[in-house]
Order: structure tokens, then sequence, then C-alpha cells
């Protein structure tokens, strides 16, 4: 069964995790800026990481048939140097043009500091003056509630941006009500000890339903899995779900979230397209 | 805005019958790690913020709730709503320390 992983930072696996992803059906990703678990000392180190994303790693993904898109940004991590961040985010606009940019992520908060809100803040304003689709971190285990409120607070009150094209990305079962309720995409990361296991994942699509919904394996240089999303279907098969509300979930709705944006090639079905002429609040709804 | 939740296909007995043993092994792996707490306890251990939000987080699990697993998760999250004035470490350490004194 094909699949699309949303969330996947290849650039920390190996080529045999390519293969591997490729033989489970995943025939295209988004690869999101992060923190690689230091702190890099210049922009410069930025601006390397940027080129590795938009050149090299499409390259090594199409060899196994997988088409590679990323999300640029100066990541939670690293967002409460301040100095830094706004170094970064001056430099980020000549990459976004390039073909598999998809947008702005994953900017959000880490730690919930004033000086990674400030960094958000900023981030979101570049997003809405290049029209750019937005992929939010929300934090980790304790910190998770209170982020993501305050995330979701920032959005509302900005007023500029369009909710169905930001994905807010690692909702569980007590944020993902206030993502969904305010018209986002909500992501869930299937990551074996931090984040949500597959029963899990599935036992919140049957609590808030399978719309706007997305599932990836958030792999990375941690403990983690290239291939969680076939794993997830797997359990929604052991759990006796129908083959067509499994591809919903790992094909359907990811290529309709992200075929707002031109620079994605793949089609997602007539029935579910996002872009109606007209809509959006910024009047176009247009492509990004 | 939400759509209708999915309908989960099987039975409460299908349930129990494919699910039962592997909540069972994980059921006995909790038993163990708080008996090995216990256990280095006895040596002289201190008392752990974490160690207690988790044993109160167990006491919940036969409470009635709508959802049992949302109870749990805010027993671990922060609950207040300020921002941190300055980062104090990098990473989350999976429960909340009520304790925990901000600096302004």
């Amino acid at each position: 069964m094909q699949y699309i992983d949303l969330h996947a930072h290849m650039t920390s696996r190996t080529t045999d995790d390519y293969y591997q992803m490729a033989l489970t059906g995943c025939v295209a990703l988004t690869d999101p800026a992060f923190w690689p678990g230091f702190d890099r000392i210049s922009a410069d180190g930025f601006e390397d990481y940027f080129h590795h994303l938009t050149d090299f790693e499409p390259k090594r993904a199409a060899r196994y048939g997988i088409q590679h898109y990323t999300w640029l940004c100066m990541n939670p991590k690293e967002a409460d140097n301040r100095k830094l961040s706004k170094e970064v985010i001056a430099r980020l606009p000549k990459y976004l043009d390039r073909p598999n940019v998809i947008g702005i992520g994953e900017i959000g908060l880490n730690r919930v500091t004033r000086n990674e809100l400030e960094t958000f803040k900023d981030q979101i304003d570049l997003a809405v003056r290049f029209q750019k689709m937005v992929l939010i971190h929300t934090p980790h285990l304790e910190d998770k509630y209170k982020g993501t409120r305050l995330i979701v607070e920032t959005l509302v009150k900005d007023g500029r941006i369009r909710p169905e094209q930001i994905l807010i990305d690692h909702a569980e079962e007590h944020t993902i009500d206030m993502i969904i309720e305010n018209g986002f995409w909500a992501g869930i990361t299937l990551y074996p000890q931090t984040k949500v296991s597959p029963q899990r994942a599935i036992d919140i699509l049957e609590t808030v339903g399978p719309d706007r919904i997305c599932v990836s394996s958030a792999c990375d240089w941690g403990p983690s899995l290239p291939a969680a999303i076939p794993q997830f279907a797997m359990e929604m098969r052991r759990r006796r779900y129908a083959d067509e509300t499994i591809h919903k979930i790992i094909y359907e709705n990811p290529a309709t979230f992200l075929a707002q944006s031109s620079k994605f090639r793949m089609k997602p079905p007539p029935s579910r397209r996002l872009t109606a002429p007209g809509a959006g609040r910024n009047g176009s709804g247009k492509k990004l | 805005m939400a759509s209708q939740p999915l309908k989960c296909p099987m039975t409460k007995q299908q349930i129990l019958d494919e699910h039962f043993i592997e909540n069972r092994t994980r059921l006995l792996d909790i038993a163990a790690f708080l008996d090995r707490l216990d256990r280095t306890g006895r040596d002289g251990g201190e008392a752990d913020f974490r160690a207690e939000v988790f044993s109160e987080a167990i006491a919940l699990l036969w409470r009635p709730s709508p959802s049992r697993v949302k109870t749990i998760q805010m027993i671990f999250s922060d609950p207040t709503t300020a921002p941190l004035a300055l980062l104090d470490q990098k990473s989350a350490r999976g429960a909340y320390d009520r304790d925990r004194r901000e600096a302004p």
C-alpha cells in the first residue's frame, strides 16, 4: 500500500532506510529542518543544512522512487538564541523558491520560553509575507499542553494565517482537539518512546475522526522507525479496518494537505482538493 | 469542524482475545519498574517528583473518566500559561515539577 511520510528527518538516516521505506510503499516524504543534536555556532551552518535538504536529499530519495520535499526554518530547539535566529531567518528567503521546498517548518516551541515565542512569531510573519505553508512542532512530554495552547492562541490572534495551510505536529490525546477545532491540520508522530504508538494513534482517530489528521514516522537520529507508517497500517488491519480507510489516513490526507503547494507533484483525489478559487483569508485560494 | 470518529470494527471480546496478552505484559513491566524503584529506595534514594506523579497517575487508572489517557496526560503536563523568562534546560523530563521555581 502506498503512503506519504509527512515528517521524516532523512539527513539523519541511511540510504538503507530509503530502500526500506520504498520497499514498504513510501512514494513521497517531507523532511523538516530540525535540531542536529547540538547547537550550531553560526548561520553558515544552517545554510549548509538548507543546501543539503534542497539538493543532496532529493537526489538520494529519487534513486528509490521517493519524492523528497522539505520545510526550512530556524528550529525550536535553537530558537531561544534570538541573535542567531534573526540571522537565519534573514537568509531563508533565498531558499524558499527551490523546487522541493513546501514551506516554513518545523517551527514552534521547545521549552516554551519568551525567546522561542518571539522567534516563532517572526517565522509566522515570514510565512505570511511569502505566502508559504507551515509545519509546526509542538513541545514534548510535560511541555506539550502548554506549548500547543500558546501556539494555537498565537496563530488565532495573528489573524493573517489560513489554518488549513498549517499542520500542527506531534499532537496527542490532550492537544488534538484544540488543533482540529481551530481549523488546523494535526499530525500524529509514531515514535517508539516519547510520542504516540500505532495503537494510540488509532484510538485517537476513533475519538476525533479521520479528517485533517496525518500520521508520520518523525524518524531522526534518536530511537525511531522509518517504517512506522506501514506498522501503523498493519495495526489498523489487525483492528479490521478496510484498506480504503487506511489509504485515506496514510496517503489521501497527506496528499490533500500537501497539494495546496504548487511544488507538490502528486495529485490528491479530486473530491479532496482544498484550494477552491476564492477560498481562504488572503483572498486568492491559489496554490502556494 | 471535527469529522465523525472512526468506529472500531472489533467487539470487546475480540479486543480482549487479541490484545489482552500484550497489555498484561505492559502491566507487569510497570509493576516490575515500581518494584525496582522500591528496591533502590531501600538503599537511601531521594524522593523524586517523577515517581510521585507516576504513582498519582496509576491511582487514576481505575477512577471513572471519559478518557483515562487524557486525564493522565494532564497529570504529567505543565498547567501554567506564561512562557519561561529564560531557557532552563534543553529537554523535557516527562513530568512537571510542581515545586520548581522559575526565575522572574
